[in-house]
């Protein structure tokens, strides 16, 4: 253990940043999934979806600056991470599957949908699927890039494939008796520093505290050990492409530009032509993928003036 | 005899229906909404080896989850963890069971002595790309298999015809197989037409295929 662990009594705070004013369950189809809501409570709602292997409480910071605004912000966490019930199966039609069913926890009214990453990528289809449900759309940096990969040889390509196949298998082999590896407070916010790493260590630390669980043992990430980066699957970029462009409701979209493992290395001019009419494209050239972490205040701002008066 | 096995939170059926140690055991995975057969008929009553037949998570004995979320990528990895239980072994599919070899051979080229696909419900899965997105409505009170959400998800699993044959490139790359795949389905969905034009994929009757598979 070094010399700059945290104790576990040491909890730390971060400066701006606001547990939920309310935490409540929903059942989805049998599945317990945990939701969270700041502002007042009659305030009007804005739904907000997290990105993969992050969790509501991420926005602890973000979801206070749109509440000040007037709005109820509602969140969740998806199946399997923070506190909502791990599952036996994961797939993106269950997880928009569960959205819905924190939406009609909420209002069967169109209402004003936010998403980062893989969560702005939820909320298009949910978009799509649901035009009924919403009213304007954010997305934060969960937008893909149509172009495809480097030119690399078939047989390469085929092997790489080879090898992430016999991994995820060999993973599901030993999946059942899985567990995250526990650790410090500050072991963990240096693990999770490795994903985020443009992201303060007060931050990742706070992260810790609110994202994972403390036993016997030390601290362990709640996310489903079951979960993993990568992967593979039929998905292709130009597919939600082409959702974008179905999109009727006000739409905004955000992009931050510095790269970094998590993001999605999308070019703007990669992706106004998809850009539904009337949208708008904001470019952080200086911020990476958790630009609404990175830059809580200039987002916030943003998403304000799109959402217009409570 | 009904051997339970363990894939991440689902307890999968794994029923032995033949037993026999001449050759390789042949392992049977069932079409969408179905289950693992009771017993074998002919040709399969030739197989010379143990006989093996999988429940797919949702079907027949294997656990229903909460909350639907298949996959059939998910479903290569049941019939993996069978694998893992008997050893290599010849694999033979139907409808969507069928779809679930090819991608298990290409994932597991040297553990799957043949993939043999065969005709059956949920050959075709959801085509080669995405219709209109739709939430799909199960009855939330069925308590028994097949789980709805598994006819309604898997029903509509997109399987590109490239994706498809990328599988079964790979199965061409490492497997020792001179044609490590065999098409006997009558029926083309776009994915195993793309399948069938390619390299080392052989067309036949069931019979030539386990004659083939039986003997390597």
């Amino acid at each position: 253990m070094s010399q700059a662990t945290l104790e576990d009594d040491e909890i730390p705070s971060y400066p701006g940043a606001f547990a939920p004013e309310r935490m409540r369950r929903v059942n989805a189809y049998g599945l317990d999934i945990a939701v969270y809501e700041w502002g007042d409570v009659s305030a009007p709602p804005v739904m907000m979806a997290h990105g993969g292997f992050d969790f509501a409480r991420t926005l602890e910071v973000f979801a206070p600056l749109i509440a000040a605004g007037g709005w109820r912000v509602i969140s969740w966490d998806q199946r399997g991470h923070g506190d909502s019930e791990h599952a036996a199966l994961y797939s993106w039609d269950a997880d928009v599957r569960d959205a819905l069913a924190v939406f009609d926890s909420v209002t069967y009214d169109p209402v004003p949908v936010m998403g980062h990453s893989k969560g702005g990528s939820l909320m298009l289809v949910l978009a799509e699927a649901c035009p009924h449900r919403v009213s304007r759309l954010v997305n934060i940096d969960g937008l893909p890039a149509g172009a495809r990969s480097p030119d690399i040889a078939d047989r390469e390509r085929i092997r790489l494939m080879a090898d992430t196949l016999t991994n995820w298998l060999d993973h599901r082999r030993d999946a059942a008796g899985a567990t995250r590896k526990p650790g410090t407070i500050d072991e963990l916010a240096e693990r999770r520093g490795r994903m985020n790493p443009r992201l303060s260590k007060e931050w990742l630390r706070h992260l810790v505290t609110v994202g994972a669980r403390r036993d016997f043992d030390g601290w362990r990430w709640k996310i489903d050990p079951a979960l993993r980066f990568g992967g593979f699957g039929p998905w292709r970029p130009e597919w939600t492409l082409d959702r974008l462009m179905a999109v009727r409701v006000p739409m905004i979209g955000m992009l931050g530009m510095i790269p970094e493992d998590m993001g999605w290395g999308t070019k703007p001019d990669d992706l106004r032509p998809y850009m539904p009419a009337g949208s708008e494209l904001f470019v952080f050239e200086d911020s990476g993928h958790f630009i609404h972490i990175e830059k809580p205040d200039e987002v916030s701002k943003i998403v304000l003036d799109f959402l217009g008066t409570p | 005899m009904t051997e339970y096995l363990v894939h991440n939170k689902v307890r999968l059926a794994l029923h032995l229906l033949e037993s026999g140690g001449e050759t390789q055991p042949l392992l049977i995975l069932h079409a969408l909404g179905l289950r693992a057969p009771a017993g074998i008929e002919a040709p399969l009553d030739a197989w010379r080896g143990p006989v093996y037949a999988l429940d797919f998570t949702g079907h027949g004995e294997s656990t229903i989850p909460k909350g639907g979320g298949y996959t059939a990528e998910v479903l290569m990895g049941d019939a993996d963890a069978a694998l893992g239980a008997i050893g290599p072994a010849t694999v033979l599919g139907y409808g969507l069971g069928a779809y679930v070899a090819l991608l298990l051979c290409g994932a597991r080229p040297r553990d799957v002595m043949g993939a043999i696909l065969c005709d059956g419900p949920g050959l075709t899965g959801g085509g080669p790309a995405p219709g209109s997105p739709f939430l799909p409505a199960v009855n939330p009170n069925a308590v028994v298999p097949p789980d709805p959400w598994a006819l309604a998800e898997l029903a509509r699993d997109i399987r590109p015809e490239d994706y498809a044959t990328n599988f079964l490139r790979q199965a061409t790359q490492f497997s020792e197989l001179e044609h490590p795949v065999t098409v006997c389905a009558g029926s083309r969905p776009p994915w195993l037409e793309a399948v069938a034009c390619e390299p080392g994929v052989k067309c036949g009757s069931l019979s030539e295929a386990l004659d083939e598979y039986g003997q390597a």
